[in-house]
């Protein structure tokens, strides 16, 4: 029996042996540092997972982070931020903001092409403005455009916007992907073909989508910021956060979104990748929806968030890959207010506070009552995301020592998002914002965007946070703007839309073959199109005409 | 025979019916209206164009009357449009036939291929250490989670050995390799789901292959052979093979609607294109267009399978006649 197994051990280790010998010697050059400095060469394929699968390949209609994936390759928007997070020019050349800030004109670059050869033009945007503020188009942005008065032409390469009231983050908002108006026209966008064989103006051309299973996208050679190095963009569904992991291992995903257990594995899982860690613009919370009854008394909210330990769920879900959440703007934000203290935690002061409300334990079971009657509620989010599964079993435990009663339900995205969060179907919600980077989140919390497919689905009615999201938004002054967005935070404080929970970081892997990454506060992706492979590592090769 | 092949057929048009009138039943009772969710995605409908739509998908009429017309558009194959992208269900369905039924057949002739060998000699060597070995082994691919061996299987064979793809149905390249060059690559993925897909139901199936031939080993006629002076191979593949394999032909009908089926876990895992996912996200979403399609079409092909087994059943035993 010993020798047996002396045997199998011997075997495995020559197997290790061999896989790692194999591949070293497939890769030794690829340590080898200098080769950053050799001129960038075209080819080669990045494969990147996505978890699910695209919806609509239409900027205009699609709302989920698959289908953003794809689009932000195929589409440009008028402007766009660049990697030290200022605002710059993309399909335009140069803008112009009028000194009472009711006008912009945006001049357009005039050599750029549509995939299909049709050169753009101001009527493309037109077409695009008038599309989003078209009634019976499905989409989720509406309300960014609404609120101008008047578009004009004026000429093929200039327009201009005209808005009621100064609008600070309206520029921002003209980062919108442009659609192509030759394309839709006279077609029901709702519907069109287009929407799942996409032109656009960027980076890469569309070439396949094999659906639930990967979109394949091409370098565009006619992209007015020169043809992008890595030849073919490849979105790979994989819907398995294990098996993406295993697929990364195995060479065979480019770049994999880490979880933090994976972000601490063994180095030697990383031998052929770079990870890079940033902070991400974000919040994770746990909301309720305050059309319900007790959510929708702040006192509730505030003793659940007393009984909540925040701690607790960064060392458990990110192994302290995050920091502590106490408002809506993340610390890298000009707008955050780091006066704001971080939430008690205090189980026994939470109790007390539910006793006012009338909540207790009458047929002493163990759980709470309100006013006589059984309490409970449901903490649903969307499966897929671990972080927010351990986070809701977390918060259910902690609930659990005060004598509330939770169960956690988990459902798939897009239902979650479409039957629950759109139809109000849900007591209690953990999920998160990846915020804009201009700090306007009136989107977010005014108590009038609550429309079934609009983003303040919990219901949150607090005048005046209303008016001031409505003030900021018409200041174009920063230092001023910056007093409003303090002052929000400090009310939130007191009547919090939600249990701010915690900041994320992003974390990733990226394969080490790739070469001019430049991590900057954007992030990895924002100079994509001159990230390169130089030809000895290069694992995939492409007829190109 | 005939007689009483059109004496089946006939029966079983009111079971589809019967079948139908329960799937919408289900459907209709469960949570949530379809055109909630067509009027989710847009924020700016009013009360009236509510309306307007309720009329215009019939949800204001009675549930019979509902049914009805569903059932007239199902009459000439139209399953109408997903709800989650707006394309038609059928056209949704089609697309992962292929995938599925490749996959589907693959597993089914492999665990053909592996189980009656196998049913047969642990039967012939009853209580030997091979026939106790097998059953060993037979339990625990019986019992091992699917997901579980899957992420084993493919650390070993994707990961340490290298020898074949973790995921996927085609390599990104597959359109631009040559003809053997991609039999290969789908051959290679195929590999794994293929081979976990069939550890439960060869567990089975060999389970029954063995008692329908201990059963097959106790007749006289058994003996008699024996006795005859025949060979131990004679007795066994001339004599019991044929009658021990009758219950095959059961297992292989009711086969029959798996084969379009899937395996939401296995395709999940190996992120293969199938039916299973398609009909998971439907129901998760309540596409109920798709929903429909799959089971009406599923309701079908039991019907079908039972059919052709109990023909298959008279062709393959004399002993049985249909009247």
């Amino acid at each position: 029996m010993k020798s047996e197994k002396l045997d199998i051990k011997k075997i495995v280790l020559l197997f290790c042996f061999l896989f790692f010998f194999s591949c070293s010697s497939e890769k030794t050059d690829q340590q080898d540092v200098t080769s950053d400095n050799s001129s960038p060469v075209y080819g080669d394929a990045f494969i990147i997972a996505s978890l699910s699968d695209a919806s609509y390949l239409n900027p205009v209609l699609a709302s989920d982070t698959s289908s953003s994936l794809v689009l932000g390759q195929i589409f440009n928007g008028l402007v766009k931020y660049d990697k030290d997070l200022n605002l710059t020019g993309d399909l335009a050349e140069s803008f112009e903001v009028s000194k009472d800030g009711l006008e912009i004109i945006f001049k357009l670059r005039k050599n750029v092409k549509w995939h299909d050869g049709v050169p753009f033009t101001a009527q493309d945007v037109k077409f695009t403005y008038e599309t989003l503020i078209d009634p019976n188009v499905k989409t989720p942005y509406s309300s960014n455009f609404t609120i101008i008065k008047d578009f004009k032409i004026i000429d093929d390469y200039t327009v201009k916007v005209i808005y009621d009231k100064p609008f600070a983050p309206n520029l921002e908002r003209w980062g919108m992907s442009i659609i192509p108006k030759h394309i839709f026209e006279g077609h029901d966008i709702n519907t069109a073909a287009a929407n799942r064989n996409p032109v656009g103006t960027g980076p890469y051309k569309f070439k396949s989508w094999q659906t639930d299973q990967k979109i394949i996208l091409e370098a565009n050679p006619d992209y007015f910021e020169g043809k992008p190095y890595i030849s073919r963009y490849i979105v790979q569904i994989v819907p398995d956060q294990a098996v993406q992991f295993l697929e990364l291992r195995k060479q065979s995903l480019d770049a994999v979104t880490l979880t933090p257990d994976q972000w601490y594995a063994y180095d030697s899982f990383f031998k052929f990748y770079n990870k890079f860690r940033e902070p991400a613009f974000a919040f994770t919370y746990l909301g309720f929806n305050m059309q319900r009854k007790p959510f929708d008394d702040k006192k509730f909210i505030l003793a659940m968030q007393l009984a909540i330990n925040k701690k607790d769920i960064i060392e458990g879900v990110l192994l302290n890959t995050g920091k502590e959440a106490i408002g809506p703007y993340p610390p890298q934000s000009w707008a955050y207010n780091a006066d704001i203290p971080e939430s008690e935690y205090n189980p026994q002061k939470a109790a007390e506070m539910l006793k006012e409300l009338g909540f207790e334990d009458i047929n002493n079971d163990g759980w709470l009552e309100y006013k006589g009657k059984q309490f409970e509620f449901t903490i649903t989010t969307n499966q897929g995301n671990k972080q927010r599964e351990l986070t809701a079993q977390i918060v259910q435990e902690q609930l659990k020592k005060i004598g509330i009663k939770t169960n956690v339900r988990i459902i798939e995205f897009s239902t979650f998002i479409n039957q629950y969060i759109a139809k109000r179907e849900f007591d209690a919600v953990i999920m998160g914002w990846s915020l804009t980077l201009d700090p306007d989140q009136y989107s977010l919390w005014h108590s009038k965007q609550t429309a079934p497919r609009e983003y303040n689905f919990l219901s949150y009615n607090n005048p005046e946070v209303d008016g001031l999201y409505e003030k900021a938004r018409s200041i174009f002054d920063i230092e001023t703007r910056k007093k409003i967005y303090y002052r929000i935070q400090e009310i939130m404080e007191k009547d919090p839309p939600c249990i701010f929970l915690y900041y994320p970081d992003s974390m990733q892997a990226v394969h080490k073959r790739f070469k001019g990454i430049n991590p900057a506060p954007i992030g990895i992706y924002h100079n994509f199109i001159e990230w390169w492979v130089p030809k000895s590592q290069q694992r995939y090769f492409f007829s190109d005409r | 025979m005939f007689q009483y092949l059109i004496k089946r057929l006939l029966y079983s048009i009111p079971i589809i019916i019967g079948i139908t009138v329960i799937t919408f039943a289900v459907m209709y009772f469960t949570p949530g209206k379809p055109v909630d969710t067509m009027m989710d995605f847009n924020p700016n409908i009013t009360s009236e164009a509510k309306d307007r739509l309720v009329k215009l998908y019939g949800l204001d009429k009675p549930v019979h009357e509902q049914y009805w017309n569903w059932f007239k558009r199902v009459i000439v194959l139209d399953f109408g449009n997903s709800f989650k992208d707006g394309r038609p269900a059928s056209e949704k369905i089609i697309e992962r036939i292929p995938a599925t039924i490749l996959l589907n057949i693959l597993s089914i002739i492999l665990m053909l291929i592996v189980a009656v060998p196998v049913g047969i000699y642990s039967a012939v060597r009853k209580y030997s250490l091979f026939d106790r070995i097998l059953t060993v082994i037979v339990f625990i691919c019986f019992s091992a989670p699917v997901f579980w061996v899957a992420l084993m299987l493919m650390i070993v064979f994707g990961l340490w050995l290298g020898w074949l793809p973790i995921s996927g149905l085609t390599s990104f390249d597959f359109n631009e390799l040559s003809f053997f060059a991609k039999t290969w690559d789908l051959a290679s993925h195929l590999i794994l789901p293929v081979i976990v897909s069939t550890l439960g139901s060869f567990a089975v199936l060999s389970r029954y292959i063995r008692s329908g031939m201990l059963d097959v080993l106790k007749q006289d006629y058994i003996k008699t052979a024996y006795s005859k002076g025949l060979s131990e191979r004679q007795v066994i593949f001339n004599h019991a093979l044929k009658n021990a394999l009758l219950p095959l032909i059961t297992i292989i009908g009711l086969s029959i609607p798996g084969l379009i089926g899937g395996s939401f876990i296995i395709e999940t895992v190996f992120s293969y294109p199938g039916m299973g996912r398609l009909g998971f996200d439907a129901i998760m979403a309540r596409d109920y267009p798709v929903i429909m399609g799959i089971g009406v079409i599923s309701a079908f092909l039991t019907l079908l399978g039972n059919i052709v087994a109990d023909i298959l059943y008279a062709v393959a035993d004399p002993r049985i006649r249909y009247r």
